[in-house]
């Protein structure tokens, strides 16, 4: 495996609210190779924003890292001065949310909005910036025409395809991107997939790619991971993650997507419902929920182990 | 499949039209036309889809069934007898008793201050007039039915005490509390944790089946379309472009909005750039004038015809029909 551009070990973090401390990331460590596309899988309120928040620092009160390492590049991300933060969040690494399209100011032109970003990070001019902004446009297939557009002005798609253009002008070594096309159609999330296939080609950038599609997951990732409740239950190659799962979870979670092609079948899913993070049961989390729960479940929490080279899951059957 | 064995028709839809005010003034042009021309037959126990993008009228069609918007053209016709019918018989209880809607918010579509036992009593009192302790055995029976156990603990709780795949539970039970004919189910796993979606599709597959339950599901998900439901409808721009049997139209859709609309559908395994067999292009906004097919702009196949006229009915194999002057 080439050296990680990204580590991240025993990351914990907590959400501290007068009802308790819910620790909504636990215990995760992960690496992301450069030009590799990790994606996190899981779903709602198993903590895949709460990562990628914590991963640039931009958690936010009652969020706090209690635990862990994050290493960028030999960098430890925990330890850096405000200065370098800014440096990191900007010039090695961007984010694109899910809202991200209704965040863009509403009253400055999108080509403007581009800019700013271009000059304030970048030792060049307005003009210089402002070509280089029509540039990042047309690379994410918007014509040069709609600099002067505002927000308002463009599509939900358009207007998400800006932050992407955003996300890439200083050029970031990695982009975390959270569901970056859920509010999308479907049409529409294959252009911005397009996009994205041939800039990564062209720059080679990695990307922490954050979603609870898992077929678009299993498209994307080139290696996937899987949260539940906080903690990675199971993580390895993108084909055998979705062909060949280990962690009884995982595989509930993939017989929960009937796919559009291939035998059609009754499909199970997963009983029951999500747990909450104030209220984990002693052992595994996955214990009410999980067919093959024995004794040992109820007593002992599963730790993620090696079960083949470079593929790891947490489950006491395995 | 024998067409000699359908079952019967339920709810019969014919050239549903509805327009909405974009203007003040009430020119011909200040209006836009969100539903144009959709004709559609849904069978007992059987479910239609309703895919499309965003704003291309599928919960427009929907909340016309269900009278919460009036339609500005076409007929409506259920079990037989014209919507207009029920209206002057004043039947119009015993429609909306039979044709009931779920939505995909299932925690707006539920009043906070009540307990579950209120939500499904409530109708079962209104229809049924039956003594209470009849009135909780039903409930507790509906709360069961769809799959929540132990019934009179769950009765006693409030939509905040439940997650959101339980809560769309309640939802349903609410509706089945008045023996439905049809559920509109407009977007009802949308909003719902992933780990859950599929259990409520294979209640509502249950209902179906086991219960002869009609379903109209409303779904951007094309996937869960096929998994569900016997037939799927693809609308584009207010639109009905191609329907039929699901497996026909998703597996061999003949109409090039559906062909679009399939070709873009994620997959796993299936990783790198894919071509579209489209322009890229505006959705145009429809007005009760504006002619040709909605596609046209986009079209690959287009013919100089597709901007003069929405194109006929043309049925290409048993239970599968387009509307498509290229086909
Ligand atoms: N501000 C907050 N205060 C308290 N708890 C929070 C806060 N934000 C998130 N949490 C909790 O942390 C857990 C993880 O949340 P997070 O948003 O990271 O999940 P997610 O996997 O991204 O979910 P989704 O797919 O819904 O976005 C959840 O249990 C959530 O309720
Ligand atoms: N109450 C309304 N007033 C005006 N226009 C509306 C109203 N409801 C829906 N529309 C318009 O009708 C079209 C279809 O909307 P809708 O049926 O909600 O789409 P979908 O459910 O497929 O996303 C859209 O262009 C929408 O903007
Ligand atoms: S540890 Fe036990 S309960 Fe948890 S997933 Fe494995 S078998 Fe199931
Ligand atoms: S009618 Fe014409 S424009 Fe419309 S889909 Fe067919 S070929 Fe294309
Ligand atoms: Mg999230
Ligand atoms: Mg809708």
């Amino acid at each position: 495996m080439k050296e990680a551009l990204l580590e991240i070990n025993n990351l914990c973090v907590d959400y501290v609210s007068a009802n308790g401390v819910a620790r909504a990331v636990n215990n995760v460590s992960l690496t992301i190779a450069p030009g590799e596309t990790l994606g996190i899988a899981g779903e709602s309120g198993c903590g895949k924003s709460t990562l990628a928040f914590a991963i640039t620092r931009l958690h936010k009160a009652p969020a706090l890292i209690s635990e862990g390492e994050i290493i960028y590049n030999g960098r430890d991300v925990l330890k850096m001065s405000d200065k370098e933060l800014r440096d990191f969040r900007w010039n090695d690494v961007s984010i694109v949310f899910q809202s991200a399209m209704n965040s863009l100011n509403p009253v400055i032109t999108i080509g403007e909005q581009l800019t700013d970003v271009i000059v304030a990070h970048k030792r060049i001019s307005f003009k210089q910036a402002a070509v280089k902004a029509k540039e990042l446009l047309g690379i994410v297939g918007i014509h040069g025409d709609r600099l002067k557009s505002f927000p308002h002005q463009l599509s939900g798609g358009m207007r998400q395809r800006v932050v992407i253009a955003i996300a890439l002008a200083l050029e970031p070594k990695l982009i975390i991107m959270d569901e970056p096309t859920t509010a999308l159609d479907v049409v529409v999330e294959r252009e911005i997939l397009n996009e994205l296939y041939d800039l990564k080609e062209k720059f080679g950038f990695s990307i922490l790619f954050i979603s609870h599609d898992l077929s678009l997951m299993g498209e994307i990732a080139d290696r996937i991971g899987v949260m539940y409740a906080g903690n990675l239950i199971e993580i390895g190659d993108a084909k055998t993650v979705f062909s060949k799962p280990s962690h009884p979870y995982t595989k509930g979670l993939i017989a929960s997507f009937p796919t559009i092609h291939g035998p059609k079948e009754r499909l199970y899913g997963i009983p029951g419902d999500p747990v909450n993070l104030l209220r984990l049961p002693t052992g595994c989390n996955f214990q009410d929920r999980c067919a093959d729960c024995m004794d040992i479940c109820k007593k002992e929490d599963p730790l993620l182990a090696e079960l083949n080279v470079d593929y790891h899951a947490a489950c006491h059957k395995l | 499949m024998d067409t000699t064995n359908n079952p019967e028709v339920v709810l019969s839809v014919r050239n549903m039209i509805k327009d909405f005010p974009i203007g003040q003034s009430s020119s011909k042009n200040s209006y836009m036309r969100a539903v144009n021309d959709v004709s559609f037959d849904l069978r007992k126990g059987e479910a239609l889809a309703i895919v499309g993008e965003s704003g291309s009228g599928k919960s427009t069609g929907a909340r016309v069934l269900t009278r919460i918007y009036e339609k500005t053209g076409g007929d409506i016709i259920f079990k037989g007898k014209p919507l207009q019918q029920y209206i002057d018989d004043h039947g119009t209880l015993e429609y909306a008793r039979q044709v009931q809607m779920i939505f995909q918010d299932p925690f707006g579509s539920l009043n906070p201050v009540h307990s579950i036992y209120h939500h499904i009593a409530r109708p079962l009192l209104i229809h049924k007039r039956a003594d209470k302790k009849v009135i909780d055995k039903l409930v507790y029976e509906l709360l069961e039915l769809v799959g929540l156990f132990p019934a009179v603990e769950t009765a006693e709780k409030y939509p905040h005490e439940l997650s959101g795949g339980q809560r769309q539970r309640v939802a349903i039970a609410r509706a089945l509390a008045v023996d439905p004919e049809v559920i509109l189910a407009d977007e009802p796993i949308s909003m719902l944790d992933v780990s859950v979606r599929l259990g409520i599709l294979n209640l509502m597959a249950d209902l179906k089946d086991k219960h002869g339950i009609s379903f109209m599901y409303i779904t951007h998900d094309i996937a869960t379309a096929r998994y569900f439901a016997e037939k799927t409808a693809v609308m584009y721009v207010g639109h009905m472009v191609e329907w039929g049997n699901s497996d026909k139209v998703t597996q061999t859709p003949q109409h090039p909005y559906t062909q679009l609309l399939l070709s873009a559908v994620p997959e796993a395994g299936q990783s790198g750039r894919r071509e579209l067999g489209a322009k890229k292009g505006e959705i145009p906004m429809w007005k009760p004038d504006t002619k040709g097919c909605p596609f046209s702009a986009r079209c690959p196949r287009a013919l100089d015809c597709c901007n003069e006229s929405f194109p006929e009915v043309t049925q290409i194999a048993d239970d599968h029909f387009i509307r498509c002057h290229n086909i």
